[in-house]
């Protein structure tokens, strides 16, 4: 890639070369390369310790890793998961994507791009660390919840502040987007013409700034709880644990749709390409994400029915929820409305972005089940919550990054990737991690509790179904990195549109893009005729 | 947004971020180890705070050159602007979480405790004596905890902290006037009084700080008025530590001929986090100390 960046203007100054030029650019695409393959790390040692929790899983009783050891994977799988694959990738899409979109030269505040992107390792290190301490690694739970988690060992303040560095990478990145999206734009690329992933990636900084700072003060309680003598988190001196989980889920929930939302960006750039229709229902489409940024402040407690709200709280909480099914609905509608009599063709990316809206959507019901109270009484804490987020997550946010790497590809590294090796990724992924977490909606509705590493012996049939899907996708997941490196190394020309379907300004540059996006402002012209 | 794009300064690569970020990881290992009782913590904690501002007097040196020699116009300007109005945003929304802690406890969690709404249960099996009062001296255990005997009435040094902070929002003001009118001499002395204001508020919320662990018995281990109390006004205070000192730097840039009447971004910044800190500690007066 470093090849296909070289060829750029001569007039910039000077330009460091090798480790250098990453640990100091500051340019958004090398920052935005930076990120996705950060990301990309981060999704493989998550992965492994998914891999690890389906091991033990694969059979009733402990066979291979002790109870503590346990926890500690499933809660740091989903710190990692979470906060170093999924948001990271997001923030490396926007970088990548973002300026070109727009028809900016870069980010706004490119320094604090650099610095938002190098928290992460650092951040990271901290965190894996803990896997080598004495006491071990967190195993409280990603949730965090007093008094438990006050039980960690060594790692206790390692895990405090490697949330807040990335709390801060996260808003940092956050900041530089709504700076540049409001302030760059290129004349004539109104706000309502700007691509839908734009817009929900303006969204999610909105949700970013607003709920990250929470979560900092949320884990900054909980330090000075352990370590200061306060008692936040303690009835004993007129605190409350049950206080935590409300601040906690305060910044939770919006962060599923920081988690989310760049995805029904993606989605809504890819199935108008292939369906070679304009996407239907551009602008409800943008008041329905904001509608869901707005709703996923004030349904919080649907994470914690069980523990013994107000009824009051308890209905309020359950219809905010189930509200938020209308603007996730009306983008299901628009989705299936742009393929509607579209003349589809079915490229990787549209095979991954179609599993998305199914699959997505089969989490979205499942949510739809778990916000109502009087049933969320039986699913809470068990496996059924596993198989939702896992849907929405898995099948909806890493589906879609994946989707959006196989559609954008072409336009950063200059050439086409591999079809016939991406469709065999699409297919055993999309069979695999159905087979990997359809299994545990049966596991949990039948009981099995989340967080413990055994069972009891009747659900071991669906436990070893469940692994086999488990092993098998994670291993399709080599596929999709020999996909990208086969693609960085070579391979057939990509041409500047790629995608014979393709719109938006991003395509109008060559592939690769310049290593300034827009140093002269494109033509007015060209954004009316991109924005169909 | 016209054609000025087509110079928007992009800077060279730099250093600067990648060294801040390292000594933020210094003072976050350090922290972490001085916390866990290793003995070379708080050594490391101390090297990375000198290391984190050194590395930020050299990242916004760098910004203050570029600007001072005219690279930045109007849309690098204003992209500075959201940015620092996002960030006080996102500080908002931090003390939104420490008051949230404190309506929580103090309008549900301790009314609970003394068995309000559905929680007859809750009172009767874990602490029946427990009374519910604000501020909470008497707690439902007294287990090791240290009790206060009173706490900082709103009447005495907070009121007249709040008028310090009030008038320091006038100076400061009133310095962005002399510095659009051109008058250097108006603009230095409007800091100088801001800058000892924000001094003198810290010095005697020192001093409050003092009396309430040695007089009162008030500490971050007086149950929950003590830990919404210090965690709240604490944070207020670093804050204003840390404005008093961005309000010192404004002023020393001043002294040397910095800023114009139309570019002066880095004073506007400073001032808008001044009166954010301004309004925070209003919020304070009101529902930590008064009411």
């Amino acid at each position: 890639m470093s090849d296909a960046m070289a060829h750029d203007d001569a007039h910039h100054g000077y330009r460091p070369g090798g480790m250098k030029r990453w640990l100091t650019t500051t340019n958004h695409k090398d920052i935005g390369t930076l990120y996705l393959v950060f990301s990309l790390v981060m999704f493989f040692i998550g992965g492994a310790m998914a891999m690890i929790i389906r091991l033990e899983l694969f059979q009733p009783g402990l066979q291979f890793i002790d109870p503590q050891f346990y926890n500690s994977m499933t809660t740091m799988h989903a710190l990692i998961m979470i906060f170093g694959a999924v948001m990271p990738a997001w923030t490396g899409f926007a970088n990548w994507l973002v300026p070109m979109m727009i028809g900016a030269p870069d980010m706004a505040l490119p320094r604090l791009n650099n610095w938002s992107f190098w928290i992460l390792p650092f951040a990271f290190t901290l965190l894996l660390s803990t896997l080598f301490m004495p006491g071990g690694a967190p195993a409280g739970g990603w949730t965090m919840y007093p008094p438990l988690v006050l039980q960690t060992g060594d790692a206790f303040p390692f895990l405090i502040f490697a949330v807040h560095l990335m709390g801060a990478s996260s808003i940092a990145g956050a900041i530089n987007i709504i700076a540049t999206v409001f302030n760059l734009r290129a004349p004539g690329m109104t706000l309502m013409k700007l691509p839908l992933f734009v817009w929900t990636w303006i969204i999610t900084a909105f949700l970013l700034i607003a709920a990250m700072p929470v979560l900092a003060g949320a884990v900054t309680m909980l330090l000075t709880d352990k370590f200061f003598g306060t008692s936040f988190f303690s009835a004993a001196g007129g605190g409350d644990p049950v206080m935590f989980q409300h601040i906690f889920w305060f910044f939770g929930h919006p962060e599923v749709y920081i988690l989310i939302l760049p995805a029904f960006g993606i989605a809504s750039a890819i199935i108008p390409t292939f369906a070679r229709k304009p996407l239907f229902g551009y602008s409800s489409m943008v008041y329905a994400s904001a509608s869901i940024a707005f709703l996923s402040f004030i349904v919080w407690a649907h994470h914690m029915f069980t523990v013994g709200m107000p009824l009051a709280g308890e209905l309020f909480f359950m219809y905010a929820t189930v509200l938020i099914a209308i603007p996730t609905g009306v983008k299901v509608f628009n989705w299936v409305a742009t393929m509607w009599q579209g003349s589809m063709t079915f490229e990787t990316p549209m095979l991954f972005a179609i599993a998305f809206v199914v699959l997505f959507t089969i989490g979205g019901f499942s949510g739809l089940m778990l916000g109502v109270t009087p049933v969320d009484f039986q699913y809470h804490d068990t496996y059924f919550v596993v198989a939702h987020f896992h849907y929405v997550l898995v099948t909806g946010s890493v589906f879609a990054i994946i989707a959006g790497t196989y559609f954008w590809l072409p336009k950063w590294t200059g050439h086409m990737y591999d079809e016939s090796l991406g469709k065999l990724h699409f297919w055993l992924s999309t069979i695999s991690v159905n087979v990997l977490f359809f299994p545990q909606h049966f596991l949990g509705l039948a009981g099995m509790p989340r967080r413990i590493p055994d069972y009891a012996v009747q659900f071991a049939d669906w436990n070893m179904v469940s692994s086999i899907g488990g092993f098998v996708f994670g291993a399709s997941q080599l596929l999709f990195v020999i996909g990208i490196i086969k693609c960085a190394r070579g391979g057939v020309k990509a041409t500047a549109q790629v995608w014979d379907g393709a719109h938006g300004l991003e395509w109008t540059l060559p592939s690769p893009p310049p290593f300034h996006s827009f140093s002269v402002p494109p033509d007015p012209a060209t954004i009316e005729g991109g924005m169909r | 947004m016209s054609e000025a794009h087509a110079h928007y300064y992009v800077p060279e690569s730099s250093g600067w971020p990648v060294l801040v970020t390292i000594s933020l990881f210094t003072i976050v290992c350090g922290g972490a180890l001085w916390l866990n009782q290793y003995t070379p913590g708080p050594m490391i904690l101390a090297v990375g705070f000198l290391a984190f501002f050194a590395m930020l007097f050299g990242w916004f040196g760098e910004v203050i050159r570029e600007s001072e020699s005219g690279r930045y116009s109007h849309w690098e300007d204003v992209s500075f602007r959201m940015g620092m109005m996002w960030f006080i945003f996102s500080e908002v929304m931090f003390f939104a979480a420490f008051f949230g802690a404190l309506f929580y406890s103090r309008v549900l969690s301790v009314e609970w405790l003394a068995g309000a709404g559905a929680k007859a249960a809750t009172h009767e099996f874990l602490w029946p004596n427990f009374m519910a009062e604000w501020p909470l001296l008497k707690l439902p255990s007294d287990y090791g905890f240290q009790l206060a005997k009173d706490v900082i009435p709103a009447w005495g040094v907070p009121a007249v902290n709040t008028a310090i902070l009030l008038t320091s929002g006038v100076t400061v003001t009133w310095a962005h006037w002399g510095l659009k009118a051109n008058k250097r001499a108006h603009l230095i002395v409007g800091l100088m009084f801001t800058v000892a204001l924000g001094a003198f508020f810290v010095y005697l919320q020192a001093l409050e700080y003092g009396h309430a662990y040695s007089e009162l018995g008030l500490t971050l281990n007086s149950g929950i008025y003590g830990a919404t109390f210090f965690l709240l006004t604490g944070f207020h205070g670093f804050h204003v530590t840390m404005g008093t000192l961005m309000l010192f730097v404004i002023l020393l840039r001043s002294i040397k001929g910095h800023f114009t009447e139309e570019h002066h971004f880095a004073f506007e910044a400073v001032a808008w986090y001044w009166h954010f800190v301004d309004v925070v500690w209003v919020g304070l007066f009101i529902f930590v100390y008064w009411i």
